[in-house]
C-alpha cells in the first residue's frame, strides 16, 4: 500500500492509502470529536460531529468516511467548527433526559466528556423532556433510553461483530427509538446471546451493566480493536 | 394481538396462501421486504406482530429489522382501521386553504368514532383544495358544513341499516 | 415488435380514428377525478350509447388538462375547445352541439391560459388514453426507442442527450447527459435505471400527473436510458399515495411487454430491458436518491452520505442511473427530434420546458408547462390569471420544503436553475405555491419546518433534532411566545443545518426560513412585538391601552 502525505491543522502528517482522515488523524495524535464511529465497525457518518474542512471543498466532510488523498489539506478545529459542534452536543442534551448525576457511567461517558471538552457549560435550547422507558428485564443489562443518542454502534456491533442482530432503530425521525427483535422487551430477546457486546460500545450511559452503582461503571472499547485483529489473522485456530 | 387476525377459516387460509405465494414469488428475498408488508396489509388491513414475526422467518430477516422497516414508513399500520377511514390533505395548498381546521374539528366532532382521522401531504388536486379523502374516495373544496353532511350521511344510513336488520 | 409491426400499428390506429365523427377526452387524473370527473365520463358513455353512435363517437379518459381548478375538464377533437366544469348533465350538449351552454367555461388553445404555456411534456393530454398503448403508438410513440435500439449506438444516444442541455427536472438541475455518461463508462457488468416518482413535495403534482396521464411516455425514456447505459433493469419508485398513478404505470408495463416493447430482443435488436415497480409506503425523505435506493432493497429509507455516488455504487452496489420522472419523459423527444432542438428551447443554460404545479391564491390553478427561464408573472398573472378579486399577491413559494418564497419584486426574474438559489430560492420539482396578502410569511416557515420535522429520517443528528428546535421557536413566534434570544438561535440552527446535515432534507430544511427572513424580516420583528401582520396567528391579544 502506498502512503499519503497531507496537512491537518498545520502539520504534514502520512497516512496509508485507503485510511480516513480521522484514522490518519487519530495515529498523529490529533482527535476529531465523534460519536458514531467506532473503530472496528461500519461506518454511519450521522452523528457529524467529525465534520471537517478541506481546502478545496465547498461542504464539510466527514473525516470518519473521507478517505485521505495526497497534498490534502485539512483543518478540524476552526471556530465554525467548534461552535458547529458545541450545538450538536447541545441538541443531543436537550433531545432527551441526561440526568448525569444518577447515571452509572458518570465521569467516564463520550457524550459527558465531549461536551465539556467542547466547553459546553450549559444549554441553551428548550428541553424536549421526553416521556421515556427504561428497559430492565435483561438479567445482566438494562437499557435507558433517556440517555440513547442514537448513534447505532449497538445496532452495528450486534450485527457486523455478534451476527445476533438484536437491535434495530424504529420509528424515524424524532420518534426513532433503538428496539430488540418486534419490540419485545430485551429479556425477552430470543435473538440477544447475551454477549454484553452492545452494552461495551455504548457511548453513554443508555446501555449498562446492571449492578453498578453511579459512576461506577466503566467500559472496555479496545475489545473491539482485538476481537477484529484476531478474526483477521484467525488467532484462536493456532 | 396475539394471533393473526381470522376472520372466517377459509378467508384466512386463502389470505395466507396469497401472502406465501407472494414470498415465493420474490424468492423469499429478503429485499422484497417493503412489497411483502404492502401485500400483507392489504390483506389483513394491518400488520399485527405475529404476521411481522411470520414475514420475518420466511424472508430470514432479523425480527427487529421487519419492526425498523415496518414503522419507518408512514402508510404501514401496526393497529387496525376503524370503519371509516378520513385523510385530511395537508400539503402546502391545502394547509393554506384551512386543512388544519377541518382537520381538528373532525378529531373534535363527536360522530368520528367509527373514523380514523389522518393527515396527508398532498394528493394531486391542490386547485380544488382544502380536499379530505373519506373511504378513498376524494372530497373537493370541502368546507366543515360539508365534512358535517358527510359524517351525517354515514351515520344515519349506519342506523337505518340495523333497523332493517330488527 | 418490429419497425414494421409499430408503423403498422400507428397507421392503422391514426385511421380508426380519423374515421371517428368526434372523441371526446375526459381528464382522468386525480384533480379532475376528486371534481366528479368520473360521472361526467359514465354518462357520456351513456349518452353516446343511448344514441347508437358507437363507432363514430369515443369517449376517452386522458392526461392533465391543466386548468384543474375548474374540472371537470373534458376536450373535444372535433371542436379543438375544452371545456371547464362539465356535469353529467352536459353530455347531451357536448354530443349534438349546443356550445352556448358551454359560454364563459369553453378554453380554445389562443385562451390565455394555454397560449402562454409550451406543451412537450404534456403535448399528449386530450389525446392519448393512458390505458391504451395504441394511442400513444398512434401518435408516434415507441419510434424513439426503435431508433435507439436499431439505429443508434449507446454512446450516440448519450451524446444526443448532453447535445438537448437536458438538466435533471427533480431539482437538483444537475446535466443529465453527464450523469448518463458517468453510469455508461462504468466498467461493472450489471447497471441499474431508476425512475425517481416519488414526489413527496406538499403541493406537487406533476411527476404523478405526467404518469397518470402519458406513462408510456417515460416507460419509454427509462427503456432508451437502458440502452444508452447498457442495463437490463429498470425500477420506477412511485409513491404509495397516488394509487392512480400506480394503476397506470402497471398497465402500462403489461401492454409494453405484451408488444415486446419491453423484455428481451426489443426490435429483433440485442438489447433487453424489463421495468419493475416498486411502491413506497409513506416517506419524503425516500425521495433522496440514497435513501430511495435502500428503500427498493428493502431497506429502512434512510440515505447514506455521498460520495459514492449512485452512478458509481447504487442498487446494490451496481452503477445506477437515477433520474426523475419529467427528466425521462423528455428523452423520447431529444432521441426523436436531437438534442439540439431541445437546446434551442428555454434558457441557454436551463433548455427544455419544466412542468409546474400551480396552486395557493391564484384565478386559474393546476398543470402549466412553461419553457425554462419564463417569468413568474407570465406564470401567475398572464396564465394563472393572477390572485383572486380582492386579493394581493404577496410571493410565491417554489421548491417546497427545500425551497424559498419569491417576492412581488422579483416577479420578473426568469425562473431557471441558475437565477432562483441568488434570490434564496430554488426551482425544485415544480411545485409552486401563490400567497396573498393574507398569508403569513412565518407561519409558512413554520407549516414546512413541520413538515421536515415530520419527514427527518432522525440518522443524523442535526436534521432529527435540529428541526425539532427550530420548529419550537417558529411556533413561539406564531404564538407570541418568543424571545428575541430565539431569533438568533433560529439563525444558528439555520446555519447548522445547512452545513452539517447528512443529506438534502437536513441541509435545505432552513430554507424556508431564511428566505423568509431575507424578504419578510418585518413579519418576524412584528410576531415578537406580539402581532401577526396578516392576521393568521392566532396570538392573544393585550387589553387595548
Ligand atoms: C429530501 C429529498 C427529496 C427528494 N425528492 C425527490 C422527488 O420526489 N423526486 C425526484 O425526482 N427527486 C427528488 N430528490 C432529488 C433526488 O435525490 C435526485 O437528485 C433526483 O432524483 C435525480 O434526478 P434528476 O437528475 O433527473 O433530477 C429529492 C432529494 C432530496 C434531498
Ligand atoms: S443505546 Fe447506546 S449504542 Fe445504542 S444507539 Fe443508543 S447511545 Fe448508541
Ligand atoms: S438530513 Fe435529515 S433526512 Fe437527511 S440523513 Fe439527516 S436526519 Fe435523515
Ligand atoms: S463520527 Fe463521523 S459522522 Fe459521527
Ligand atoms: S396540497 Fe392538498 S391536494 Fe395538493
Amino acid at each position: 500500500m502506498s502512503v499519503r502525505t497531507l496537512e491537518v491543522d498545520g502539520r504534514t502528517i502520512t497516512a496509508l492509502e485507503g485510511q480516513t482522515v480521522f484514522s490518519a488523524a487519530w495515529d498523529s495524535g490529533i482527535r476529531i470529536p465523534r460519536l458514531c464511529h467506532l473503530g472496528g465497525l461500519s461506518e454511519a457518518g450521522a452523528c457529524r460531529l467529525c465534520l471537517v474542512e478541506i481546502e478545496g471543498q465547498k461542504k464539510l466532510q466527514p473525516a470518519c468516511l473521507t478517505k485521505v488523498a495526497e497534498d490534502m489539506v485539512v483543518n478540524t478545529a476552526t471556530p465554525a467548527l467548534l461552535a458547529h459542534r458545541r450545538l450538536i452536543v447541545e441538541l443531543l442534551l436537550a433531545e432527551r433526559n441526561h440526568v448525569c448525576a444518577v447515571c452509572v457511567l458518570n465521569g467516564a461517558c463520550e457524550l459527558q466528556d465531549l461536551a465539556a471538552q467542547l466547553g459546553v457549560d450549559h444549554v441553551r435550547l428548550r428541553p424536549q423532556y421526553p416521556s421515556l422507558p427504561v428497559d430492565l428485564s435483561h438479567e445482566r443489562f438494562g437499557l435507558d433510553h433517556n440517555r440513547c443518542i442514537l448513534c447505532t454502534r449497538c445496532v452495528r456491533v450486534c450485527d457486523e461483530v455478534e451476527g445476533a442482530h438484536t437491535w434495530d432503530v424504529a420509528g424515524r425521525g424524532r420518534n426513532s427509538r433503538i428496539i430488540s427483535d418486534l419490540g419485545e422487551p430485551w429479556g425477552d430477546s430470543g435473538s440477544c446471546t447475551s454477549c454484553g457486546k452492545c452494552v461495551q460500545v455504548c457511548p453513554t450511559g443508555a446501555l449498562f451493566s446492571k449492578g453498578r452503582t453511579v459512576a461506577e461503571m466503566r467500559k472496555d472499547r479496545g475489545f473491539l480493536r482485538y476481537i477484529m485483529t484476531a478474526r483477521e489473522k484467525k488467532l484462536w485456530i493456532s | 394481538m396475539d394471533e393473526i387476525p381470522q376472520t372466517a377459516g377459509a378467508a384466512h387460509d386463502e389470505r395466507e396462501q396469497i401472502l406465501d405465494r407472494a414470498m415465493a414469488r420474490h424468492h423469499n428475498s429478503g429485499d422484497a421486504l417493503i412489497e411483502i408488508l404492502h401485500t400483507a396489509q392489504q390483506l389483513y388491513g394491518y400488520l399485527p406482530a405475529p404476521l411481522l414475526k411470520k414475514i420475518a422467518r420466511r424472508l430470514m430477516l432479523p425480527p427487529s429489522r421487519v419492526l425498523g422497516v415496518a414503522t419507518f414508513y408512514h402508510l404501514f399500520r401496526l393497529e387496525p382501521l376503524r370503519k371509516h377511514s378520513a385523510v385530511v390533505c395537508l400539503g402546502t395548498a391545502c394547509y393554506e386553504a384551512g386543512g388544519t381546521e377541518l382537520l381538528e374539528g373532525l378529531r373534535q366532532h363527536p360522530g368520528s368514532g367509527d373514523w380514523s382521522v389522518a393527515s396527508g401531504r398532498c394528493v394531486g388536486s391542490c386547485g380544488l383544495a382544502p380536499i379530505v379523502i373519506c373511504d378513498g374516495r376524494a372530497m373537493a373544496r370541502v368546507t366543515a358544513d360539508k365534512l358535517e353532511a358527510r359524517l351525517r350521511e354515514d351515520h344515519d344510513r349506519g342506523s337505518t341499516g340495523t333497523d332493517a336488520g330488527h | 415488435m418490429t419497425g414494421e409491426v409499430l408503423a403498422q400499428t400507428r397507421d392503422t390506429e391514426r385511421e380508426r380514428q380519423a374515421g371517428l365523427r368526434e372523441r371526446i377526452a375526459c381528464c382522468s387524473v386525480a384533480g379532475c377525478l376528486s371534481a366528479g370527473g368520473g360521472e361526467v365520463r359514465a354518462a357520456l358513455e351513456k349518452a353516446v350509447n343511448a344514441r347508437g353512435l358507437d363507432g363514430q363517437v369515443e369517449v376517452i379518459g386522458t392526461g392533465c388538462l391543466g386548468l384543474c381548478s375548474q374540472g371537470p375538464l373534458v376536450s373535444s377533437a372535433a371542436t379543438r375547445q375544452v371545456y371547464a366544469g362539465v356535469t353529467p348533465e352536459d353530455s347531451a350538449a357536448l354530443l349534438d352541439g349546443g356550445a352556448g351552454r358551454f359560454q364563459g367555461r369553453t378554453l380554445g388553445p389562443d385562451h390565455p391560459f394555454y397560449a402562454g404555456q409550451r406543451r412537450l411534456i404534456l403535448e399528449n393530454s386530450g389525446r392519448v388514453d393512458p390505458e391504451r398503448i395504441q394511442d400513444y403508438i398512434a401518435q408516434g410513440g415507441y419510434r424513439a426507442l426503435l431508433r435507439a435500439a436499431s439505429a443508434m449506438s449507446p454512446a450516440e444516444i448519450v451524446a444526443e442527450v448532453k447535445r438537448s442541455g437536458l438538466r435533471g427536472r427533480g431539482g437538483a438541475g444537475y446535466p443529465a447527459g453527464l450523469k448518463w455518461e458517468l453510469v455508461a463508462r462504468h466498467p461493472a457488468s450489471d447497471r441499474y435505471v431508476v425512475c425517481n416518482a416519488d414526489e413527496g413535495d406538499p403541493g406537487a403534482f406533476m411527476n404523478r400527473s405526467v404518469l397518470e396521464g402519458d406513462p408510456h411516455r417515460v416507460l419509454e425514456g427509462m427503456a432508451i436510458a437502458g440502452r444508452a447505459v447498457g442495463a437490463r433493469q429498470g425500477y420506477i419508485y412511485a409513491r404509495g399515495e397516488s394509487p392512480l398513478a400506480i394503476a397506470r404505470i402497471r398497465t402500462a408495463i403489461a401492454q409494453a411487454q405484451r408488444e415486446g416493447l419491453l423484455g428481451g430482443r426489443i426490435f429483433d435488436s440485442d438489447f433487453q430491458f424489463q421495468i419493475d415497480l416498486r411502491i413506497g409506503a409513506g416517506a419524503y425523505v425516500c425521495g433522496e436518491e440514497t435513501a430511495l435506493l435502500a428503500s427498493i432493497e428493502g431497506r429502512r429509507g434512510q440515505p447514506v452520505p455521498r460520495p459514492p455516488y449512485p452512478p458509481e455504487r447504487g442498487l446494490w452496489g451496481c452503477p445506477t442511473l437515477i433520474n426523475n420522472v419529467e427528466t425521462f419523459a423528455n428523452i423520447p423527444a431529444i432521441v426523436e427530434r436531437g438534442g439540439a432542438w431541445l437546446a434551442a428551447i428555454g434558457a441557454p443554460a436551463s433548455p427544455g420546458t419544466k412542468v409546474f404545479a400551480l396552486a395557493g391564491r391564484v384565478a386559474r390553478a393546476g398543470l402549466v408547462e412553461v419553457p425554462v427561464g419564463t417569468s413568474l408573472r407570465t406564470i401567475v398573472m398572464d396564465i394563472g390569471g393572477g390572485v383572486p378579486a380582492g386579493c394581493e399577491f404577496k410571493a410565491a413559494q417554489t421548491g417546497g420544503p427545500a425551497g424559498g418564497c419569491i417576492p412581488a419584486a422579483f416577479l420578473d426574474l426568469p425562473m431557471d436553475y441558475d437565477t432562483l438559489p441568488g434570490i434564496g430560492s430554488m426551482m425544485g420539482s415544480g411545485g409552486l405555491i401563490v400567497m396573498d396578502t393574507s398569508t403569513c410569511m412565518v407561519d409558512v416557515a413554520r407549516f414546512f419546518m413541520e413538515f421536515c420535522m415530520d419527514e427527518s429520517c432522525g440518522k443524523c443528528v442535526p436534521c432529527r433534532a435540529g428541526t425539532v428546535q427550530m420548529h419550537g421557536i417558529l411556533r413561539r413566534l406564531t404564538r407570541g411566545e418568543a424571545a428575541a434570544s430565539d431569533m438568533s438561535m433560529l439563525e444558528e440552527l439555520s446555519r447548522l443545518l445547512k452545513e452539517t446535515s447528512l443529506c438534502g432534507l437536513g441541509l435545505a430544511a432552513p430554507n424556508p426560513v431564511l428566505s423568509t427572513l431575507r424578504h419578510f424580516r418585518n413579519e418576524y420583528e412584528a410576531h415578537l412585538a406580539g402581532r401577526c401582520p396578516a392576521g393568521r396567528c392566532s396570538i392573544p391579544v393585550p387589553e387595548p391601552v
